[in-house]
């Protein structure tokens, strides 16, 4: 596409989720004091009690737009593209964004943001969506809202804190938990948010990078696909319902809580799998809170990756498959309510 | 021919014009460059600058930035603080008639009367834009779902005009009879203010960011696609089922900036890769202005006589052509 769509040109955007008290304006702290010789510029929702010591600093009131009839997967952040465009007046002065969201953030709107907007795509890339949760009251905070189970789903990073205050049982029970809503973040644990920061900044972890072991070059000159259905209206698939009516039924667990699963084939035929995924999102799409993958096309000597949230799906070349490396197309999503035996199925059948 | 005087900025140029003789280009840098018979730079904001717009006539450029100071500045390099809003970012800001400035931060919109009182308006919603209607002292405000019009003068009821969506950017139309908002949806919307009919104007490949009404509002012209879209405004229903006029297309570039000449069915367009051309309505003959630069063309605006076109670039480039030796 455009020049100013290359990857070089984009300023990385780390997107800060978790509950109030968590830890994120500790962390954020910690990012602005710590990694010397990096300008931040950071979007907070609402100036805190902690102080951020930060030259760039906006404060800006969470606005949702709802775009093409109120579809959840077309959901954006108004301000965030209002503060990003009014950033790139002043592109000289700092090399990177962070964005700290309020606690009970759904974190999909901000993902979806820096998909969804051309201004805004052309000008920052998601780095990483990095979630701090509070080791003694995740377990608590889980069960009681849907919104911290989206956090840990989104997430691709997460930071354990606040270990010293739970016993080691406990601290494992934690990490059981959060793995089973979503194995391929990364994981850290931590006290009072002492994490090395590049631990947490610069990941690409949004472009895949850690959790399918890509290299970190990942954005290189391509076409780009943004794909978002004929005007998003699948209201007449009923699914535009789904996300709300289980919002009271959180405790019994099963049926409604976030799961994972990770598809495996060998060379595809492209044809088929871009029918399918764009099938697959536009009807799933509610249900799907992350999806991402690593994909061999038949007689394309170039890996392909693809990641999306709810219904926007992206996908580009990356490189060359290497001669060692086993020509393998694995895809995993994060959702809710999705019925794994027919994704995998139909996944599969669309091998070359 | 077009002669071109480059000028030195730094910065994005977040709007280029003139007041009177004088030409501005103003950075989000921070830096308002003057240029009538010598140049000047001012610095009134702390930080970056978000926004500027003119007074009406040329009076004075209002300027808003990041450190929440809306300020005057005249063509003599003086300037002065009109409002301020600690820790908000103003990046919204009118002139209207009187020395009316309107400005805004988040769901707030303020008017700064001539006589020092202060109006404040609340909105459900983030306000997207302001504008003022050309004739009496009135306030578009477009906000998520519509628009809102105030009377600042007076306490007068608001009127609300409503259309699902996001409105960014607002006009009306120079006889005051439309009202159109740039969406964040890649359209524009327009109400006819009598009777609130609305009106769509759709297939935009990039959303409308630059709006401009020709010699006596006959046309409204429009950044965002393969050519400069102008949608006609002369017949008793404005745009509604007509085909809009295209000028200066191009197969790959898309226009970020246009400026109708004051007097002529002329409009000048700016593009992505920071060229620019005048194209004639009439029969769309084009006279290229300015090769292709480093940034997309920003701002676009042309002096009171129509003989000279301010420019300026996201990467910033700026400066003046002029039509005559």
């Amino acid at each position: 596409m455009s020049a100013t769509q290359d990857a070089q040109a984009q300023i990385p955007v780390t997107v800060l989720t978790g509950y109030l008290g968590a830890g994120k304006t500790t962390l954020l702290n910690r990012i602005l004091t710590e990694n010397h010789g990096q300008r931040y510029a950071v979007i907070v929702n609402e100036f805190g009690e902690v102080g951020i010591d930060n030259d760039l600093l906006v404060e800006s009131d969470e606005e949702i737009f709802e775009m093409n009839n109120g579809c959840i997967c077309c959901t954006v952040r108004g301000d965030l593209i209002r503060t990003v465009q009014n950033l790139m007046k002043r592109r000289g002065a700092f090399d990177a964004i962070v964005v700290e969201t309020t606690g009970v953030a759904d974190p999909a709107p901000v993902a979806q943001t820096f998909f969804m907007d051309d201004d805004v795509r052309a000008a920052a890339r998601l780095d990483a969506v990095v979630a701090v949760v509070d080791a003694r009251h995740v377990l608590q905070r889980l069960e009681d809202t849907e919104e911290a189970e989206d956090q840990v789903a989104f997430a691709d990073v997460i930071l354990i804190n606040k270990t010293d205050l739970v016993t080691p049982d406990e601290l494992a029970g934690v990490e059981t938990r959060i793995r089973s809503i979503n194995p391929y973040a990364v994981m850290h644990r931590s006290e009072r948010c002492g994490v090395e920061i590049a631990k947490v900044l610069d990941r690409g972890a949004f472009d895949l990078d850690r959790i399918l072991s890509l290299d970190p070059h990942f954005l290189e000159h391509g076409h780009h696909e943004h794909e978002c259905g004929p005007d998003c209206d699948h209201d007449e698939h009923g699914h535009h319902h789904d996300h709300h009516h289980h919002d009271h039924h959180h405790h019994d667990d099963a049926p409604h809580s976030v799961k994972s699963i990770s598809l495996t084939a060998g060379d595809l035929n492209p044809d088929m799998f871009f029918k399918w995924i764009n099938q697959v999102t536009q009807v799933q799409g509610p249900n799907i809170l992350r999806l991402k993958g690593i994909l061999a096309f038949k007689d394309d000597p170039q890996r392909y990756v693809i990641q999306g949230v709810h219904m926007i799906v992206e996908g580009d070349h990356q490189r060359d498959w290497k001669g060692d490396e086993p020509r393998e197309s694995r895809l995993v999503f994060i959702g809710r309510d999705l019925n794994w035996d027919v994704l995998k199925q139909s996944f599969q059948a669309c091998a070359a | 021919m077009p002669t071109i005087a480059n000028v030195d900025v730094k910065g994005f140029v977040v709007r280029a014009g003139f007041l009177k003789s004088c030409a501005y280009f103003a950075t989000g840098e921070g830096d308002i460059t003057l240029s009538d018979q010598g140049i000047q730079v001012l610095r009134p904001h702390k930080d970056g600058l978000l926004a500027a717009e003119p007074m009406n006539e040329g009076a004075g450029l209002i300027t808003s930035g990041d450190d929440g100071c809306i300020y005057r500045c005249s063509a003599d390099g003086s300037f002065e603080l009109v409002a301020e809003r600690p820790r908000k970012w103003i990046d919204l800001i009118a002139a209207g008639p009187s020395g009316a400035v309107a400005f805004a931060s988040g769901r707030t919109a303020w008017v700064h009367l001539g006589d020092r009182r202060t109006k404040e308006f609340q909105h459900e919603r983030a306000v997207g834009g302001l504008a003022f209607a050309p004739k009496g002292l009135r306030l578009a405000v477009s906000r998520y779902n519509g628009a809102t019009l105030w009377w600042p003068g007076t306490d007068g009821a608001p009127s609300e005009l409503s259309w699902a969506g996001a409105h960014l950017g607002v006009s009306f139309s120079p006889d005051g009879k439309y009202l159109v908002t740039a969406m964040q949806e890649n359209a524009l919307h327009g109400w006819r203010l009598s009777d609130s009919q609305d009106m769509r104007m759709s297939g935009y490949p990039a959303k409308v960011k630059s709006l401009s009404w020709s010699a006596k509002g006959r046309y409204l012209a429009t950044s965002g696609a393969n050519a400069a879209i102008l949608w006609p405004y002369y017949g008793k229903t404005g745009p509604m089922g007509q085909t809009p006029l295209q000028l200066g297309g191009r197969p790959d570039i898309l226009v970020t900036s246009v400026a109708c000449h004051p007097k002529e069915d002329v409009a000048a367009v700016g593009y992505q890769d920071g060229s620019i051309v005048m194209c004639r309505f009439e029969d769309k003959a084009e006279v290229p202005l300015r090769r292709p630069g480093k940034g997309p063309v920003s701002s676009l605006d042309w002096d009171s006589d129509g003989m000279r076109l301010a420019f300026g670039s996201e990467a910033g480039e700026a400066g003046i052509v002029s039509l005559q030796e």
